[in-house]
């Protein structure tokens, strides 16, 4: 009875097992569908929203790296915009070494409810960006604060931070 | 306040055993010997220097005083029957065990009594969460263990640097008295003008610290990767200090902040006089770019930027601490080749205590490798150039 | 329910249980596996004192004089997980042996192996975390929260944590689900649910927990492994993660768990002070629901300890109006306590003062809890030594006076002896003194502006400090004390009468002989 039990035990921990990495197609495909954590495509207008004239955003641009030889830095430090309206900033990054080096860049907001009113159609974030021996590239960022941000916000802060992307690993947006 | 209380309370306790008149003698005093040192600001908040630190002080005293009378009336309670109600002096046991309008009673009332304390705080959290129109953006990174400062926009926009502990290690050591601002000290303090509305952005560079002025009322975690904001428009023109507020290693303890608040022009002074700095260090740079140091200057200076950068981890002799911080002293890797040397220095070593410190400058680099490549019983006799560091970085 | 059937045919005493070590090893009996979780937990509570008398001596004054600052860090990491996962919580769950099969009329807990396999999991992962300090690189040094991505800088040390936090969960989770089943299944007949005695009922309702919040912990743990060595990014930026991901896995579990150390503590309370007052707990079932919403409330408020960590003001506000909704039934809890000993007819044994030592100071953390939840007043004193204070005053005189209280009570009850009442009202005055000395003033360290976690600090802190640091170890030599009262009570207490608290009503003390004898309950008592 004993033997019986422990090979129930076995095949049950082996089947738990399993199920554990069948959550990785199944969790992509969640995500797929319900639109959740959508690092893979650019974002998509919900609704045309209107060019809020009454109102000024201002929109600062930070820059970062950590642990990478590399300079990078927005090209104008700050834009002021109306809500709705769409904006074109451009990020440069130089590679000072005279090696190849990947990076990937991570994109973070405040204050944090901006992220809910954030679109963005072009981004070099999540991307693994390959850079030659001095190489400097200029990289745009388009997007809409949509207009249904709410009335006391009128200074945000959009900031990136490269890392390095070790050989062999993959950034977060390829499959 | 609590403590007065308590004083009075455990009077009372023992007082069973006293007569009342020793207990309320007691009491009294202990409660004026209290009183009078609460005076001091020892006992509460730092002296507030923004209207969300007088906010929360206000708050604080408040809060204090309710949970004080509630204090006083339960154990009030609660004392009287442990004297009265005891076996001792042939008390009988009741024998009721509920009722039900009694608990409907205290329960509402502690609903009511949140209620009043959540509607101010609500408030203030508001005010605190407002960080829009700042007249001055200023980015601090943590790194372990000092902190990074960048003007982002505003007056000043463009200044930026480190600013590290100030304290000399021999204090900290006990080899000489302690000066009046042990720990609390920098080389380089973070300076603001008074009555303008500035914007802190915080990031960190390795693991989380925490940015925290208690005087301006301001405390933000700083975490890798993301960014995080807070804001504080400082009363008066004075110097605030505090410390870093998230355990962050090693060195957690001895990486202060120095907040340096001054009036309109000379802050306009300040800022001209660090903006013609940064134009003469870059011209420095330049200039030492292509010098060739000699052996001596570089050990010089190699010794200062060891003491100050390296000496907490790798110790003063180089013997590091075995299992936690490699020894350089007689340490194959500084004893091997000069790139790979560089190449740690510069890029750190990945998941230990060893951080990239390419974030100094090519002269100090080349200093302190120079340096260790030749303390202690290393005798390599390398002589590196702050040219050979920019070579590596290119 | 394995036990009960051999104890079914064991029922002439003929115990062929085997001598020496061997016995321990072996044993099944809850009594002999409670007396096990207790003393193990005396060990660590010692062990993880010694810890925090280093951590003292270091701050007895300004500057670097015992401990470099990487050896205080692992001595602060440490003191937090022994103290909280091998004194405070092994040593509840050694009551829940050793009390509730007595006090439902069971003849032992329902899994009798099980039991043992829980308990001798415990002296391995101790080992592991003591161990630690030996390896190289040292033992964790990232606080007992240990937050990414300090810990995944850390070496061996923190593996054998990580480790140890898997070998101790496991244990508590066997430990909890043993304690349910023997609750829900073992019960005498006619002890409906609403009858049982609180102490019983706060450890039903705690197992749960308990049972909810372990796989989270051993969840986070995981993930951080995996992040340090099979190049996971869960709680890393550069690969898509975030380092505030782990804070709010690791307080999901982190504040149920702090319940789970003071639920336990209020029922053993709840025993004792209607024992001493010589009249009913006043408000069963509103005692009854308190807990239970405590419980469930402690599921929604873990990020009240991310205040500063930054989140959308809608998110302070809810977790800062839950976690002060949990002041409601804590103070429903202490009004019942105050009206159980109004009108009764009191005296003051040693077990009864620990108990109004624990409210009284309990109290007093409770209020500083609320004024910690105030979000404006949290971000200033947040990571202070204000929040040292605030726990310590939950966790010593609450969680462990309740436990002080709960041995006097029990241990002529266990042992037959009495202890040395005289050495018993001294081991808590001191205890009540030097606690006070020790932890009053950190209130004020904190609030004057004094991190936590740092071995060396600034002048104007350096009265508080000393005081803070002689009540330290006053504080620690009283508990030699402790071990002293119990050890004489075992090898040379006066005998017990039959029941020596006049005002007791529990199973345990009306229908067993004192001591207690080796097996009790074979036959379940008949419950009217």
């Amino acid at each position: 009875m004993n033997f019986t039990m422990l090979r129930k035990l076995f095949v049950f921990s082996i089947v738990m097992f399993a199920f554990g990495y069948a959550l990785v197609p199944f969790y992509e495909k969640f995500c797929e569908v319900t639109g959740i954590n959508n690092l893979l495509q650019p974002d998509i207008l919900v609704q045309e929203t209107q060019v809020d004239t009454s109102r000024w955003i201002t929109v600062e641009l930070d820059a970062n790296t950590r642990g990478l030889p590399w300079e990078f830095k927005p090209l104008q430090s700050s834009v002021r915009i109306h809500p709705g309206e769409p904006v074109d900033v451009m990020y440069e990054i130089t590679n000072n070494t005279d090696r190849v080096v990947n990076g990937q860049a991570i994109p973070s907001y405040s204050p944090r409810s901006l992220e809910k009113y954030l679109r963005k159609f072009e981004c070099f974030c999540f991307t693994k960006q390959v850079l030659q021996p001095n190489e400097v590239r200029q990289m745009p960022v388009q997007f809409v604060i949509e207009s249904s941000i709410p009335a006391d916000v009128n200074t945000v802060t959009i900031s990136y931070t490269f890392f390095e992307l070790p050989d062999g690993k993959k950034a977060v947006n390829e499959k | 306040m609590k403590l007065r209380l308590k004083s009075v309370k455990i009077s009372n306790h023992v007082g069973g055993y006293m007569s009342s008149k020793l207990v309320s003698l007691v009491g009294v005093s202990a409660l004026a010997l209290y009183s009078s040192m609460a005076v001091g600001s020892k006992y509460n908040l730092q002296e507030p220097q923004s209207i969300i630190a007088r906010e929360t002080y206000d708050l604080h005293v408040v809060l204090m005083w309710i949970c004080v009378v509630i204090f006083i009336g339960v154990f009030g309670v609660m004392f009287y029957s442990i004297l009265k109600h005891r076996k001792s002096l042939g008390y009988k046991a009741a024998n009721f065990h509920h009722s039900t309008s009694v608990e409907v009673v205290w329960t509402v009332i502690p609903c009511i009594i949140l209620v009043v304390m959540a509607y101010p705080a609500t408030k203030t959290i508001i005010k605190m969460k407002d960080t829009s129109e700042a007249a001055i953006t200023i980015k601090a990174t943590g790194y372990q263990w000092m902190w990074g400062y960048d003007y982002l926009s505003g007056e000043g926009e463009g200044i930026s640097f480190f600013s590290k502990l100030a304290t000399p290690k021999t204090q900290i050591d006990n080899k000489e008295p302690k000066g009046e601002n042990y720990l609390l000290e920098v080389d380089n303090r973070v300076v603001v003008p008074v009555g303008q509305k500035v914007r802190i952005i915080l990031t960190a560079n390795d693991v989380l610290h925490a940015w925290w002025v208690p005087a301006l009322g301001v405390k933000q975690d700083a975490i890798p990767g993301f960014i995080r904001d807070t804001w504080f428009t400082a009363d008066s023109p004075g110097v605030y200090r505090g410390q870093c507020a998230e355990l962050c290693g090693k060195d957690h303890g001895f990486m202060p902040i120095v907040v340096e608040v001054l009036e309109a022009d000379a802050y306009a002074q300040w800022v001209s006089d660090q903006q013609s700095e940064l134009v003469a260090a870059e011209e420095q740079a330049v200039a030492d770019a292509d010098k060739e140091f000699g052996m001596d200057e570089l050990m010089a200076k190699g010794e200062q930027v060891y003491a100050t950068v390296c000496a907490a981890c790798h110790q003063p002799n180089g013997q590091g601490i075995p299992g936690a911080f490699a020894a350089l002293d007689g340490s194959e890797l500084v004893n091997g080749p000069v790139s790979e040397h560089i190449e740690i220095v510069v890029k750190g070593k990945a998941g230990t205590a060893m951080t990239a410190f390419g974030h100094l400058s090519d002269v100090d680099l080349a200093a302190v490798v120079t340096y260790e490549r030749n303390a202690w019983s290393n005798e390599t006799g390398d002589i590196v150039q702050p040219s050979d560091i920019s070579q590596f970085r290119n | 329910m394995a036990a009960v059937q051999d104890h079914g045919h064991g029922h002439g005493h003929d115990d062929h249980h085997p001598t020496g070590i061997m016995r321990w090893v072996t044993t099944t009996n809850h009594k002999d596996i409670g007396s096990m979780y207790l003393w193990f937990s005396l060990t660590m509570f010692f062990i993880g004192g010694t810890l925090a008398m280093g951590i003292r001596a270091e701050l007895y004054q300004p500057g670097i004089q015992i401990l470099e600052p990487e050896l205080f860090n692992q001595f602060t990491t440490l003191h937090g997980l022994i103290m909280v996962f091998g004194a405070i919580m092994p040593a509840f769950v050694g009551l829940a042996n050793w009390q509730v099969p007595m006090m439902i009329g069971a003849p032992d807990m329902a899994f009798a192996r099980m039991n043992n396999w829980s308990f001798w999991l415990l002296p391995v992962a101790g080992s592991l975390l003591i161990v630690s300090f030996f390896v190289p690189g040292g033992a964790a040094a990232g606080g007992w929260t240990f937050y990414p991505p300090l810990s995944v800088q850390g070496g061996l040390g923190v593996d054998l944590m990580i480790f140890a936090i898997h070998i101790l969960g496991a244990s508590s989770i066997m430990g909890s689900i043993n304690i349910i089943t023997t609750i829900l299944n073992m019960r005498a007949p006619g002890l409906t649910l609403m009858k049982m005695p609180m102490f019983v009922w706060t450890w039903l309702i705690t197992a749960y927990l308990l049972v909810l919040v372990m796989p989270v912990l051993a969840g986070v743990v995981t993930m951080l492994l995996t992040d340090r060595h099979f190049g996971t990014s869960f709680f890393n930026a550069a690969g898509g993660g975030d380092p505030v991901l782990f804070q709010h896995i690791f307080w999901f579990f982190g504040h149920p768990e702090v319940y789970i150390m003071i639920l336990p503590a209020f029922g053993i309370v709840s025993e004792i002070i209607p024992t001493f007052a010589r009249k009913p707990l006043f408000g069963y079932s509103s005692m009854v629901y308190a807990t239970a919403s405590i419980a469930i409330l402690s599921c929604f408020v873990w990020a009240h300890h991310m205040f500063t960590a930054g989140m959308p003001v809608t998110g302070q506000l809810f977790f800062m109006y839950a976690t002060m909704l949990i002041a409601v039934p804590t103070a429903v809890k202490v009004f019942n306590w105050t009206a159980t000993m109004w009108r009764g007819s009191m005296t003051f044994e040693t077990p009864m003062l620990f108990s109004i030592g624990f409210i009284f100071l309990f109290v007093i953390g409770g209020f500083s809890g609320v004024i910690c939840a105030i979000v404006p007043i949290d971000i200033q004193v947040q990571d202070t030594y204000y929040v040292i204070a605030h726990f310590h005053y939950v966790l010593v005189s609450g969680a462990l006076f309740a436990l002080f209280a709960a041995a006097y009570y029990w241990l002529p009850k266990w042992t037959g002896n009495m202890y040395s009442e005289t050495l018993g009202k001294w081991h808590f005055w001191l205890s009540m003194f030097f606690f006070n000395a020790t932890f009053f003033v950190q209130h004020f360290l904190g609030l004057a502006g004094m991190p936590r976690r740092i071995p060396d600090y600034a002048l104007q802190f350096a009265d508080f400090n000393k005081i803070s640091s002689i009540g330290a170890f006053g504080f620690g030599l009283t508990q030699v004390l402790f071990l002293y009262i119990v050890i004489s009570c075992i090898r040379s207490g006066e005998k017990a009468p039959e029941k020596p608290w006049d005002g007791a009503t529990t199973l345990e003390w009306t229908h067993l002989p004192t001591p207690a004898p080796y097996h009790s309950f074979e036959t379940p008592p008949v419950i009217k």
